[in-house]
């Protein structure tokens, strides 16, 4: 369970808990924090949870029990439109029978702001996006991508201090994804708004966002910046989940300290760094990145744990080469290498003897 | 999504036919040589060919049984050539008679008539042309009997006289040697066509072949009405009755004509056959030219009135805008257009109480419908299946037994009316009057109509997702302002199909309205079913449906214009 109170807290979930049949939690106990102005993602499989907690945010679901507060005032009784939370959706939710200009203008004309400085707001927005000369066209005239920064600005237009997302890049295809990611990442830190994106894909959740919140059966399973979730993961469900990963199960033989002796079901010992294995006799899943396992003889670093293996094929992927193993029993084990000139490119059948650093090899629950 | 297709699009690499288009500067080939266009062209063609056959049998099947009787009864509205075929020779010699002034039309006028009148009543075809202009003016019908029965009174007369001065004149065989002339004379073959296609247009039939029988030259140019009236009389019997002339006695008009021909012409030179009898006959003083307007002012005085003449002239053309004129509470007289008088004046209040009535059972199955269409469209997929069967229920059921149904609900003694007053909200004194009026009809047929009304909505509702509202009111709008402005527009398309689907149907609906509105609630298909059944005015009815049609037309038009028909979803 992560719990973390960075800077003041401008968006609070405390215990809450939602139940849609009053017989399963879809969230459990979700404690979360954060300061204004962060870009927060909520990431996770389908069914996690997450989307359930960004629509308690927005008001669309009411908490079974629990307290959501936004600014230090909870909002679990205001209703939606008067929370001022901007909102882009995954299909984007773009009124089809209005103009984009009046597609903006809308939430500006619900708050009875006047029509010049509708206008002023709507080209702003507009331009914001660079939409500038989209205002008289209709939703069906864009394409996805445009479509897209039109329901960023229409989020954006009325000036609120939290923007939700949620999974706003499904629907579009990869380029466009990832220029529009960076447009998001953006537009929020020169606004300064807070954000919570909603997101199953975990590029984007480590790209974009300042902490990621990884969730799995309905519970926050770590939150994190995006650096140390990669190289940190806490418990085996996130080292999966994020990024590639060899695991590799065995037993706790020995704990000093900053290191345990782990015995591989295949009979080999292994140092490994304890990250929530407590005793010894624990089972456990042993954890290491494919990219830190070394096999160049001169480049292993002293103290490097080794281990033989049996090469069982060679992927060529231009930047990088992927390698699959035979290490301890395990016939998936995998290895990138960089496509560096003076890397050498194994072939399978090959004997050799990888190695790693211990504290790159992570203990967690089996 | 279409950005996909955008980004494949913009990067599109060399395709085949980059490779043909850079070859050649002409037109683009295909493969074999042949113009691309050209061969494009044939290979869509079979796919025509191929669909159009499907389609064939639906085709052929309502144009025949749809199209066409629907064409062919609207134009009874304008064809009028019922009085011209049953008095063509009357209302050739009524063309120059002016109506304007009181003068009675002259002599060859009701000579004609006589003649026209006589055959009619033969074939008995004047009482419908009586029925006809009765339409226009009243009493022409029993005129048109009664004149028909009365014509033979005067031929008989003239037999009498010409029997007196010979007996042969009663006799077939007299009569057929003096029209056919000598065996080797030049026959009046045109004559009998035009008698023929006189006979069968009376007659609305198709007559095959032609008759044995044809008048002389020499005897139609010297007896012309005669040879006229003898050989119409000759196509009637050997065509029609199919019967041998030398054994048919003449009909009485033959007499007649052959009196008022003696008159006239001068038959000495005339050495043929029976010329010793006809010449006996004109210097016997029998056959004295014969008063045709003192004929028919003594069979009926109307003959003598210039009123009656007016009607027959001015609804003499082919075709007439009598029945259209007639829908809209006017009518045809000799001074042009004129409004119907006052008592008869009902047809354009029909049409618009038919039109008042229709709007306000689509706004009611507006009302009614949304709400539902909204809840279906919203629920859960096994409870909105159930709620659908309930709405379809009424389409699985007769239409009589529902509306039937109604009849019982909305009596005075009726279910509502007791339910009412057993709870006390209405006096046992004055229950409510439901039925045999208009409420009847808006009740029971917006029942009646509400599902048309539902599934358009339904059907656009489903396909608006459930995020325009969350994102209306992220955005800041209340329930009422998200439903308002984001919801509702939306869902215009399905009201606009739904009312036209309503309205249409609605404004031609008679069997409902028949069985619950009484007289007040009828609507103007009621009226146009009595003149195809009861009154038998096709014409009217006719001219009153294209109007109904036109009106629709009108109506879907202005729609269009407004809304844009390509705003109204059905599904």
């Amino acid at each position: 369970m992560a719990d973390s109170t960075t800077g003041e807290a401008f968006v609070e979930f405390e215990r809450v808990q939602k139940s849609y049949d009053g017989e399963n939690l879809v969230v459990k106990d979700l404690n979360l924090s954060m300061p204004k102005g962060e870009f927060l993602t909520m990431l996770g499989p389908s069914g996690s949870g997450k989307t359930t907690c960004l629509m308690m945010l927005a008001g669309f679901e009411t908490a079974t029990h629990g307290d959501i507060r936004l600014g230090g005032t909870s909002i679990n009784n205001i209703p939606p439109h008067k929370r001022g939370i901007g909102m882009v959706f995954q299909n984007y939710a773009l009124f089809p029978h209005m103009t984009i200009a009046e597609n903006l203008s809308f939430p500006l004309e619900v708050r009875k702001i006047g029509k010049s400085e509708r206008e002023k707001k709507v080209q702003h927005a507009l331009d914001m996006v660079e939409m500038g000369a989209f205002g008289g066209r209709r939703p069906a005239q864009l394409s996805g991508g445009q479509q897209q920064r039109i329901a960023l600005a229409r989020a954006l237009v009325f000036e609120p201090e939290l923007v939700l997302m949620d999974e706003p890049l499904g629907a579009l295809d990869k380029q466009l994804r990832e220029k529009m990611q960076f447009e998001i990442t953006d537009l929020a830190h020169r606004l300064g708004i807070t954000t919570v994106y909603v997101t199953h894909d975990q590029t984007e959740a480590l790209t974009m966002s300042d902490r990621v919140a990884v969730f799995d059966d309905g519970r926050i399973q770590q939150l994190a910046p995006p650096d140390l979730l990669y190289e940190e993961p806490e418990n085996s469900f996130v080292a999966q989940f994020i990024g590639e990963n060899n695991t590799m199960l065995g037993v706790v033989k020995e704990i000093r300290g900053e290191e345990a002796l782990v015995q591989l079901d295949g009979g080999e010992l292994i140092d490994c760094k304890p990250v929530n294995v407590t005793a010894v006799g624990d089972r456990t899943r042993v954890s290491i990145r494919p990219e830190r396992v070394e096999y160049n003889p001169e480049r292993l670093k002293p103290g490097a744990h080794t281990l033989k293996a049996e090469v069982l094929e060679f992927i060529y992927m231009g930047d990088i080469f992927r390698t699959r193993l035979r290490v301890a029993g395990n016939d998936e084990f995998i290895i990138k290498t960089r496509n560096a000139p003076d890397q050498r490119r194994l072939s399978p059948g090959e004997q050799i003897e990888i190695g790693w650093l211990p504290q790159d090899c992570r203990a967690l629950d089996a | 999504m279409s950005d996909a297709s955008d980004a494949t699009t913009a990067k599109r690499g060399p395709t085949p036919d980059d490779g043909l288009k850079v070859a050649k500067s002409g037109p683009v080939l295909a493969a074999d040589g042949t113009p691309l266009k050209r061969s494009l062209a044939r290979a869509l063609r079979m796919q025509k060919m191929r669909a159009l056959m499907l389609i064939a049998p639906l085709l052929v099947f309502v144009l025949l049984s749809f199209i066409v009787p629907i064409v062919s009864m609207l134009f009874r509205s304008v064809e009028n050539e019922i009085v011209e075929n049953t008095l063509p020779y009357t209302t050739e010699q009524l063309a120059q008679w002016d109506g304007t002034t009181d003068q009675l039309p002259g002599e060859p006028v009701y000579q004609a008539l006589y003649f026209d009148m006589f055959l009619a009543a033969e074939l008995k075809r004047h009482t419908r042309l009586g029925t006809r202009l009765n339409y226009e003016s009243t009493g022409m019908s029993s005129l048109f009997r009664q004149s028909g029965r009365k014509l033979d009174d005067p031929g008989k007369d003239y037999r009498k006289a010409f029997q007196g001065v010979d007996d042969g004149w009663t006799d077939s065989a007299t009569w057929l040697s003096l029209m056919t002339g000598d065996p080797s004379a030049d026959r009046d073959t045109a004559l009998v066509k035009a008698q023929k296609a006189r006979l069968a247009r009376l007659d609305d039939t198709r007559l095959p072949g032609l008759p044995e029988f044809a008048p002389s030259t020499e005897i139609s140019e010297l007896l012309p009405l005669t040879a006229r009236t003898y050989t119409a009389f000759a196509v009637m019997t050997e065509l029609v009755d199919e019967k041998d002339m030398a054994k048919a006695k003449p009909i009485e008009s033959v007499y007649v004509a052959l009196a008022a021909d003696l008159a006239a012409a001068d038959v000495t030179g005339y050495s043929g056959p029976e010329a010793d009898r006809l010449k006996a006959l004109a210097a016997s003083g029998a056959a004295t030219a014969p008063d045709f307007a003192a004929i028919f002012a003594d069979i009926d005085k109307d003959w003598a009135n210039v009123a009656t003449w007016r009607t027959i002239q001015t609804h003499a053309a082919p075709y007439t805008s009598g029945y259209f004129l007639n829908a809209v509470d006017m009518r045809k007289t000799p001074e042009g257009a004129q409004a119907q008088p006052e008592d008869k004046r009902i047809l354009v209040k029909l049409f618009i109480r038919t039109l008042i009535m229709s709007l306000i059972i689509t706004g009611s199955c507006i009302l009614l419908g949304y709400p539902v269409a909204w809840i279906l469209a919203n629920l859960p997929m096994r409870s909105a299946n159930l709620l659908m069967i309930l709405v379809l229920l009424p389409f699985w059921t007769s239409l009589l037994v529902r509306t039937s149904a109604w009849k019982v609900m909305l009596q005075q003694q009726g279910v509502i009316n007791e339910v009412l007053v057993w709870l006390g909200m209405v006096n046992d004194a004055d229950r409510l009057v439901l039925i045999n009026n208009q409420t009847g009809t808006i009740i029971a047929m917006t029942h009646i109509l509400l599902p048309f009304m539902i599934l358009p909505m339904y059907s656009v509702m489903q396909t608006i997702q459930p995020s325009y509202l969350r994102a209306a009111k992220s955005l800041g709008a209340t329930n009422w302002t998200a439903f308002w402005r984001v919801y509702f527009p939306q869902t215009v398309p399905g009201i606009g199909a739904g009312s036209i689907l309503v309205f249409i149907l609605s404004i031609g609906y008679y069997i409902t309205p028949e069985i619950v509105g009484g007289t007040k609630g009828v609507f103007i298909s009621n009226r146009i079913a009595y003149h195809i059944s009861s009154s038998l005015n096709w014409g009217l009815a006719a001219a009153l449906g294209t109007i109904l049609l036109i009106v629709v037309l009108l109506l879907y038009w202005a729609y269009d214009k407004i809304v844009g028909i390509d705003n109204v979803k059905l599904g």
